[in-house]
């Protein structure tokens, strides 16, 4: 792989604590400039991985490669990265500029140029003006900015950010996710993000891994793994997924004709078929989205089914339907945004299921 | 509690524990050589007569000597100890530190029974230095105590993110943590500077014929002649106390407004 191609490249990468082994063979690729994520639940290696291209962690066999270069034996002060660190690790002793220049002390440049570069990092943060505060007055999302600034001054190839925004309230941590973005646009500098919300990671990616126990389940667009994950586990993790038993009536090259209680004989492409081929059991899953209530006079899509409502979860935008299909055990949830003049339906109400074969997954 | 009988109780709790001390500048002041009431009238003849007194220049100076050098040691070794303890893993660790934190519950007799013992039988004469052995290994685990709560206080990631920003583990150790736990070898000083000073068992065993602070006040209650200067000297040692006391209380509070800390009590 030529260098232009890889900003980061893990080869093989183990790491064992003892006998814990954390990371299993890890191989990937970031391209440069990309905003790539790291997702999984906690204790799934991510921040570990972080950490090996930080240089907080060694690894225990394997080879990290930033631009081209092995990592092997190369201190943490010494890589061509830098970290936005979970609790920020603000100096709390230092002011602001001090924070945001600390990185800037070996810098053979004049004073006034590194107070220029300070001004600017805090500019682009937007906290100009906030110099001369003492670190520790500031609120939670201006710490996140300034350590922001203070990893950014530096212009590092990557930037490491380890769940940057997990410390903040909901609508602070939408806000600062739209900044990230931008600034990521600005600087053009590959952000590496450590996360455990699916949506923070769906929302911000060009490309996203995630890991679980210490591998990478699944590497791909935020599309892509929504809409074609690649495994139950990694379905059930992004976003809310229903699961039905199939049965596999026909397999050919191109396509599988199986059979699922409640939705009959579905014919299933074979780009729609997640995981390897084996004979028996098979599992369909359906995001709440893609399956309808369908009311009278809508025209009907693909496919019907009929069902009893069993629960109904009101979220103002959005109605959450837990339907059963006629034929099955358990219900599916359906997802229906709410239009101005369309009743919500009650419990214990028959619904018109609607449904398209192309939207479903295959897990084998 | 609004109830008399605790009211009562803690005053007379409190009465208890300051009157004592409220009488030594009164007697100190006291134109008699006897301690009782009624009192005599003002003088401070007592005072000059402590000031003249060259034994007790000399306890003096070596209390002074052992506490200054007991302070600066056992809060050196606290440092090493509570950094190894709160940042490393290392074999038998809860094992090492329950024996380095051992002389802060052992009677002290012992300590000082014990080390006399051995001093002797290995023939290291009795002197200044062996006082300082002596009151370090009471002191360290009370420095070892108080820094062991500022290094866990500290977050571990503003060590790395100062790596992370290209410094060396000796500069960051210069540029973030000590700064940071400074407060704490303040009180750390102070609290082993002050036990050794007052401290009595071992400075008596191990002394030979050097005299410090304590034992030479201990000495001069044969003579009831000399009580009231002793009396003087006592107050100038509370008045030194307050001094030092209230300057400690300075540091901390200046160290807890400096990293936006919450101040949660004294010093100790």
């Amino acid at each position: 792989m030529s260098k232009s191609d890889a900003m980061i490249e893990f080869r093989d990468v183990h790491k064992y604590y003892g006998d814990y082994h954390a990371l299993r063979g890890i191989t990937a690729t970031i391209r440069p400039g990309e905003f790539f994520s790291l997702l999984g639940p906690s204790g799934c290696g991510k921040t570990t991985l972080l950490r090996t291209i930080a240089g907080f962690e060694d690894i225990s066999s394997g080879a990290v490669l930033v631009d081209g270069r092995d990592m092997a034996g190369v201190p943490a002060n010494k890589r061509p990265t830098n970290m936005v660190f979970q609790s920020y690790a603000i100096f709390p002793h230092l002011s602001v500029e001090e924070n945001v220049g600390f990185g800037l002390r070996r810098d053979p440049r004049s004073k006034e140029e590194k107070a220029r570069a300070v001004g600017e990092a805090l500019e682009m943060v937007g906290l100009k003006g906030y110099g001369k505060r003492a670190a520790h007055a500031l609120s939670g999302g201006q710490r996140q900015r300034v350590a922001l600034a203070r990893a950014l001054i530096l212009k590092p190839k990557v930037l490491l950010l380890d769940e940057p925004l997990s410390a903040l309230d909901k609508k602070m941590r939408e806000q600062m996710q739209m900044e990230l973005i931008k600034l990521q646009r600005q600087v053009g500098i590959t952000f590496i993000l450590v996360t455990h919300d699916q949506e923070e990671a769906l929302v911000m990616s060009d490309r996203i891994a995630v890991m679980f126990e210490g591998e990478i389940a699944q590497l791909a667009d935020p599309e892509t793994l929504y809409r074609r994950p690649n495994s139950r586990k990694v379905a059930d993790f992004i976003g809310t997924m229903n699961f039905l038993p199939a049965k596999v009536l026909e397999e050919g090259p191109e396509a599988v004709e199986i059979e699922a209680a409640g939705f009959g004989r579905i014919h299933v492409e074979a780009s729609q078929v997640m995981g390897k081929t084996t004979p028996e059991g098979a599992t369909v899953g359906f995001r709440p989205e893609t399956l309808t209530i369908l009311y009278d006079g809508n025209a009907a899509t693909d496919r019907e089914s009929m069902g009893t409502i069993d629960e109904v979860v009101y979220f103002g935008d959005m109605t959450y339907y837990d339907v059963r299909i006629d034929g099955t055990d358990a219900p599916v949830r359906i997802s229906m945004r709410n239009v101005f003049g369309r009743p919500v339906l009650d419990i214990g109400a028959r619904a018109r299921v609607g449904w398209s074969p192309g939207a479903l997954v295959l897990f084998r | 509690m609004k109830s008399p009988f605790f009211r009562s109780y803690a005053i007379a709790y409190l009465v208890f524990l300051y009157a004592p001390i409220v009488l030594l500048p009164i007697f100190a002041f006291n134109d008699s050589k006897v301690i009782a009431f009624p009192l005599q009238g003002f003088t401070t003849a007592w005072f000059r007569e402590m000031w003249n007194d060259t034994t007790l220049w000399n306890a003096v100076r070596n209390s002074l000597v052992i506490s200054v050098s007991v302070a600066v040691i056992s809060t050196l070794l606290g440092l090493f100890a509570a950094r190894s303890s709160t940042r490393f893993d290392f074999p038998a660790k809860a094992g090492i530190m329950g024996l380095i934190m051992l002389p802060m519950v052992l009677p002290e007799m012992i300590l000082a029974m014990a080390l006399l013992v051995v001093l002797l039988a290995v023939g290291v004469q009795l002197s200044l230095l062996t006082i300082i052995l002596g009151h370090v290994l009471v002191c360290t685990p009370f420095a070892v105590a108080i820094l062991s709560s500022a290094f866990q206080s500290l977050d571990q990631s503003l060590e790395e993110a100062a790596y992370d920003l290209g410094e060396t583990p000796v500069s960051t150790f210069w540029l973030i943590i000590l700064p940071l736990v400074m407060p704490g070898i303040i009180s750390s000083l102070l609290i082993c500077f002050t036990i050794s000073l007052d401290e009595f068992i071992i400075s008596y065993f191990l002394g030979g014929t050097e005299t410090v602070l304590s034992v030479y006040i201990y000495g001069q209650f044969r003579f009831p002649a000399k009580v009231p200067a002793v009396m003087a000297l006592g107050t100038i040692l509370v008045l030194l106390s307050i001094v030092l006391l209230a300057t400690a209380e300075y540091f901390r509070r200046r160290g807890i407004a400096k990293s936006g800390g919450k101040d949660t009590g004294g010093f100790l």
